[in-house]
């Protein structure tokens, strides 16, 4: 218990500080402090060290300030046992032992302070009086001191004055020499062509004679100078109009600084080499342009007008450039060879570009403190000419469009457009860069478009190649070049003219080209450009040119030779499994498109690819199926059915038929795949034709010659209907070859059907449509899919057929069969 | 609903030929006309009870041969002019003839006889149109406004005008006109248009139409090359009057203006084989009916070149309900063309198509197998129209 050491009585005094034996740990040197303050009143810190929750008015408490003897002896009598009660007194006796120790201790310590404290003020007292002393000594010397130093000044205060005036008069004549001197310096400084020398004496001594001229003398110099000033401008401005080609330097030497020869030292405070710093070294043997803006300078120095002086600068700098601009223009002319366009390129950049370089650099040094208004005629001055050698430039680029060369049109370009740089950096206002860069931008988007042109030329090109290649007449035996040999040309020959394409315009995106990192061909123009105008395009335009050979006004078929259609079927068919894919992703990997703009996705591509194989392929089917209807109608159409004769043999028209389907079969053949055929087929041609011939035959038509059941017909023929699927005619085809020939001859026997129906047959005419249906059945089935369809077919027809005779008698089959083999 | 579904009638023979009662309009009547080389030929009167969606049927015996092509007077309902085949050993000739039928079987008198009864009619023969000179008749047409004495008839390559007299009972050819050129010209089909007074008929052979003129019996227009194959079919829009469709063996029904008719107006491809007829309807030229030998009939919307580009402007004042506003607003945008339905409950070629000249909603196919189907414009499409 640390209540102890803050023994709170009254008597405790102000040396009863807590520093008890068992002080060392903080907390109850805290709650010490604490206590003390609670015995000096100050209650701010009253419940500062209790424990939380012990009641500061506890009468039992013995660190409290509350502290009631009585209660706490009556508490403790209460509340404890016997032996706690003697713990407690022990407790207490030896606390009360210790804190009577240490108040001793302190009472001796404090003692011994104050003793040493007394004496050492005593020691201070002495001290201070005898500093006192000499401080005194100290001011009386310093009044002394003063008192001289007054009368010193005082005695050299007249002749001080003296000495100022003397200094100042000299000065001024210093001055005044100078002035006088002036006119016959400023004179021997125009005649030997210092110009820059005398303006500065001029400059500096015009301030002056202005001041002070209302004395005569000074009158009659600042006349004089006047009028040598006026000469030298004079001779500055017309050295500044005539250029540095008529007027030769007086002094021989150009370059030299003019103050070394001068046969004075000038004046120091004329020796400014300032302005020399500003006089831009000479080119050998370049323009004038340097020594116009010496004029410049120096006229601005003697105060002409500025404004009038960048006007006339300028029209000078304009007459030069213009000049470039003809000499460029000439080379455009039709009259002389062009030279090529990089040489073009190289010499607007050298001339003009250069040109244009050095005025504006110059005029920016010169006429700085024009602010803003000068910066915007120098501006509208460089945007003018400059766009007029955009112009000249693009007249020149529009001559290249037409070649084929990209590389030294791409260098001329980067030429071009690395020569701008430099002035567009200077004047920023004039957007010089920027239209230099939409100039190569236009160029860029033209190469394309014509690149497209190209693409499309040769595709279309191909086409006639082929064309002609089919039309050429077939030497005999010989099948010439045949079809897949000719796809394969035409593909190759249009990807390697893709690729060609490709090399061509990724030139633009070189690293080592000056404009290739504008965003413009970091971006756009791989994904828009390339990407979507020229590939893309170019597939588009591929399928469409394709696809309008399928609406070719022409459907009597003669337009389009059918070869034609099935190859460009094939290619478009070949595009969408591989080409497409191949050729984007080629397009990809050389432009790595970093542009988020939406792009065609090459299943968008592939689908319009193979929807244009599709139409091809079923435009080639209605053709080839209209080339046989037509034959089959017209064979049916111009005979005379009622009046025929017994048939002999197969008409020729079928045969024909046969052979030409033949002939479709092995077309098509070259380029489609076989396909997919019902499995019935292999070697059942002499089972189906039992099948047909016999049972099938009485089945259909047979009741139809007993006259009580006229129904049975239609009965039959709709049960048999009921049963088979519809046939659709013109069907879409799929990619292979017998669905190609399904098709075609789907149209054909539909045709041969709906002509038939058209005719009125006598026996013998019924029994050449069975002879001719049983011949196309013998050769027809191996051609389709499913050959169940050319025998519903050809069933159809020699139905109908039996139902348009008068008469129906059909033949034997046996007959049917021999003179089909016959034939 | 159930009102919607095909009523269907089944013939014996095999036939080509239909056509609407035209100058009935009270009642929706159609005739049939049969092609057998065996038996005698009929044309079947077909009655169709919309109330009750029963067909009732009479038939008339055509004894004097196989019917190719069937017509009605615009103004007598009891008068028709057939094609026909007069059956014979070396040679096929078609020839054509008016009929009257017999009175009992005109509407009316409609006392409808049992079926027992029904074979025992015959047409009474009005008068032959004479074409020994000519050749074979493709069809026979009427002054679509006329009092049913003029007629057009179609000879191999002449075009016949015809002045029906006394009652019909005699035909004097009135004038005529001939193609020439080379090869073997032949008229397919042809259509007397219902405007310029009746003085202009179209007419088709092989992939050509052309225009003439009746009064001088001269060409109006050509359209060469107007299918890729032949044409098969015409007809004259009924409210604009310089509009016109046709069909063909190229799959394609085109529409032009015969203004101008270096280009179709508009083509529709729908078909997969030869299209053989095509009809506009009577009263909503947006609504064409057409029949090929695939087996189906495709009814079409040709909302754009119709005479109601954009259909009746409705006055929906008393449309406050926000379901039927709904629709409405829909068919603000511009209509598009469009196929209605296709129909296909044919089996075999459909050779003929036509609407009800009494019920602009129905209409009547026919197919090669003797299948008659009767169809109405979808209930929905049919408001639409109306409202």
């Amino acid at each position: 218990m640390a209540a102890a050491a803050a023994g709170p009585g009254p008597g405790s005094g102000p040396g009863d500080s807590p520093e008890g034996p068992e002080a060392e740990a903080p907390e109850r040197r805290r709650k010490a402090h604490g206590m003390l303050k609670i015995y000096y009143g100050l209650s701010e810190g009253e419940t500062a060290g209790r424990p939380p929750g012990s009641d500061p008015l506890d009468p039992t408490d013995l660190n409290g300030a509350h502290f009631d003897p009585e209660v706490y002896l009556d508490k403790l009598r209460r509340e404890c046992p016997l032996a706690q009660l003697m713990d407690s007194e022990t407790d207490m006796v030896r606390q009360i032992r210790a804190l009577d120790s240490d108040m001793q201790t302190l009472v001796y310590e404090n003692y011994n302070k104050f003793i040493s404290a007394t004496d050492t003020i005593r020691k201070m007292k002495n001290d201070f009086r005898k500093m006192e002393d000499e401080m005194d000594r100290l001011a009386t010397n310093m009044a002394v001191i003063t008192d001289f130093s007054a009368r010193i000044s005082a005695t050299l205060q007249d002749r001080h004055e003296r000495i100022t005036k003397l200094a100042g008069v000299h000065a001024l004549l210093r001055k005044l020499q100078f002035l006088f001197e002036l006119p016959s310096r400023l004179t021997k400084c125009v005649e030997l062509g210092a110009y820059g020398q005398a303006v500065r004496y001029q400059g500096r001594a015009r301030a002056v004679l202005q001041q002070y001229q209302h004395l005569p003398s000074f009158r009659a110099i600042q006349d004089d100078c006047q009028v040598i000033t006026a000469r030298l401008a004079q001779q500055l401005r017309q050295r500044f109009r005539c250029g540095p080609g008529t007027l030769t330097h007086p002094a021989g030497v150009p370059g030299l600084p003019v103050a070394v020869r001068l046969p004075h030292p000038p004046h120091p405070e004329f020796c400014q080499p300032a302005l020399h710093r500003h006089l831009p070294p000479r080119r050998e043997g370049g323009s004038g342009a340097p020594e116009q803006a010496e004029c410049v300078e120096l006229l601005l120095a003697l105060g002409e007008p500025a404004e009038e002086l960048c006007d006339e600068f300028l029209a000078h700098a304009r007459g030069r450039l213009e000049a470039e601009l003809r000499s460029l223009e000439a080379e455009l002319g039709p009259s002389p060879p062009a030279p090529d366009v990089l040489e073009f390129t190289d010499h607007g950049g050298s001339g003009f570009v250069g040109g244009l370089c050095q005025v504006a650099s110059a005029y920016q040094e010169l006429f700085a403190a024009q602010g803003p208004a000068g910066a915007e005629k120098l501006a509208a001055f460089a945007r003018e000419l400059g766009g007029r050698y955009f112009a000249l430039v693009e007249r020149r680029l529009a001559q290249e469009q037409g070649s084929g060369d990209n590389s030294l049109l791409v260098r001329a370009l980067d030429r071009f457009h690395r020569r701008l740089r430099a002035p567009g950096a200077l004047l920023a206002a004039a957007g010089l860069a920027e239209a230099a860069t939409e100039i190569v931008e236009r160029v860029a988007r033209e190469r394309l478009g014509h690149h497209l042109q190209g693409l499309r030329a040769a595709f279309l090109g191909c086409l006639t190649d082929v064309r002609q290649a089919l039309a050429a007449p077939r030497l005999a035996g010989k099948e010439g070049p045949g079809l897949a040999e000719l796809l394969a040309n035409v593909a190759s020959s249009i990807l390697s003219h893709i690729k060609a394409s490709l090399a061509a315009v990724h030139l633009f995106t070189a690293k080592e080209v000056s404009f290739s990192n504008k965003p413009y061909f970091r971006g756009e123009f791989c994904s828009q450009g390339v990407r979507e105008g020229l590939i893309v395009g170019f597939i588009r335009s591929m399928c469409q040119t394709a696809q309008s050979f399928c609406d070719s006004p022409g459907e009597k078929g003669g337009a389009t030779p059918p070869a034609l259609l099935l190859l460009l079927s094939r290619l478009c068919l070949d595009y969408e499994t591989a080409t497409i894919s191949y050729v984007l992703t080629l397009t990809d990997e050389q432009f790595l498109v970093q542009d988020q703009s939406p792009v065609t996705p090459v299943s968008t591509l592939c689908a319009e690819a193979r929807e244009t194989a599709r139409r091809l392929l079923t435009h080639y089917v209605k053709v080839q199926g209209l080339v046989i209807s037509q034959m089959l109608r017209k064979s049916v159409e111009t005979r005379d059915w009622l009046s025929t004769l017994e048939p002999r043999n197969v008409r020729a028209v079928m045969k024909r038929v046969v052979e030409d389907t033949t002939a479709i079969d092995v077309q098509v053949g070259l380029l489609y795949e076989e396909g997919v055929r019902k499995a019935q087929s292999s070697d059942s041609s002499k089972r189906t034709f039992s099948v047909y011939s016999s049972s099938r035959q009485q089945g259909r038509y047979a009741p139809s010659y007993t006259p009580s059941a006229p129904m049975d017909t239609n009965l039959l023929s709709n049960i048999q209907k009921l049963f088979s699927e519809r046939i659709d005619v013109f069907s879409p085809v799929e990619f292979n070859k017998v669905s190609v020939l399904t098709g075609i001859i789907k149209i054909s026997l539909k045709t041969l059907l709906e002509c038939v129906r058209l005719r009125t047959f006598g026996r013998f005419g019924l029994q050449q449509v069975q002879v001719d249906c049983h011949f196309l059945q013998l050769y027809l089935w191996r051609f389709v899919a499913d050959e169940e369809l050319v025998h519903l077919l050809l069933d159809e027809v020699v139905a109908s057929a039996a139902l348009r005779c008068p008469d129906p008698v059909p033949m034997e089959p046996s007959v049917v069969e021999v003179i089909c083999e016959r034939g | 609903m159930e009102d919607d579904a095909p009523v269907i009638y089944g013939l014996e023979f095999q036939a080509r030929a239909l056509t609407p009662q035209t100058a009935e309009t009270d009642a929706i009547r159609f005739l049939v006309g049969t092609q057998s080389l065996k038996y005698d030929n009929q044309i079947h009167i077909i009655d169709f009870d919309d109330e009750n969606n029963i067909i009732n049927k009479n038939v008339l015996l055509h004894q004097v041969g196989e019917i190719w092509h069937i017509s009605t007077s615009p103004a007598d309902r009891g008068v028709l002019a057939t094609c026909y085949n007069k059956p014979s050993d070396s040679k096929v000739l078609t020839c054509a003839a008016v009929w009257r039928m017999p009175k009992e079987l005109e509407p009316g008198s409609h006392e409808s006889p049992d079926d027992s009864s029904s074979t025992a009619h015959t047409l009474e023969l009005l008068c032959h149109l004479d074409n020994t000179a000519h050749g074979s008749m493709a069809c026979v047409t009427w002054e679509p406004t006329g009092d049913g004495k003029k007629v057009i008839s179609l000879a191999d390559n002449h075009i016949l005008l015809w002045d029906l007299q006394e009652s019909s009972s005699q035909a004097v050819l009135a004038s005529s006109a001939s193609l020439e050129g080379k090869g073997q010209l032949k008229f397919t089909s042809g259509r007397w248009s219902p405007h310029h007074t009746g003085t202009q008929v179209a007419t088709a052979n092989d992939t050509t139409i052309r225009g003439w003129d009746t009064r001088s019996m001269s060409q109006i227009y050509c359209i060469e090359n107007a299918h890729g194959q032949l044409v098969r079919d015409l007809d004259f829009n009924p409210n604009r009057q310089y509009y016109l469709a046709s069909c063909g063996d190229d799959c394609k029904v085109k529409f032009w203006d015969t203004r101008n008719v270096t280009e179709p107006v508009k083509t529709l491809e729908e078909h997969s084989h030869w299209v053989w007829n095509v009809r506009y309807n009577h009263s909503h030229d947006q609504l064409v009916l057409t029949g090929s030998s695939d087996s189906r009939v495709i009814l079409s919307n040709m909302v754009s070149i119709s005479s109601e580009p954009f259909g009746h402007l409705v006055d929906d004042d008393d449309l406050s309900d926000q379901e039927e506003r709904r629709p409405e607003e829909k068919s603000q945008e511009p209509p598009q063309d469009s196929v209605i339905a296709t129909y296909e409950e044919h089996e075999d070629s459909v050779y003929a198509v036509d609407w009800s000249s009494a019920d602009p909603w129905l209409f009547a196919s026919l197919s090669y197998d003797g299948r008659l189907v009767i169809n109405r414009v979808p209930r929905a499409l049919k408001y639409h129209i109306l409202l």
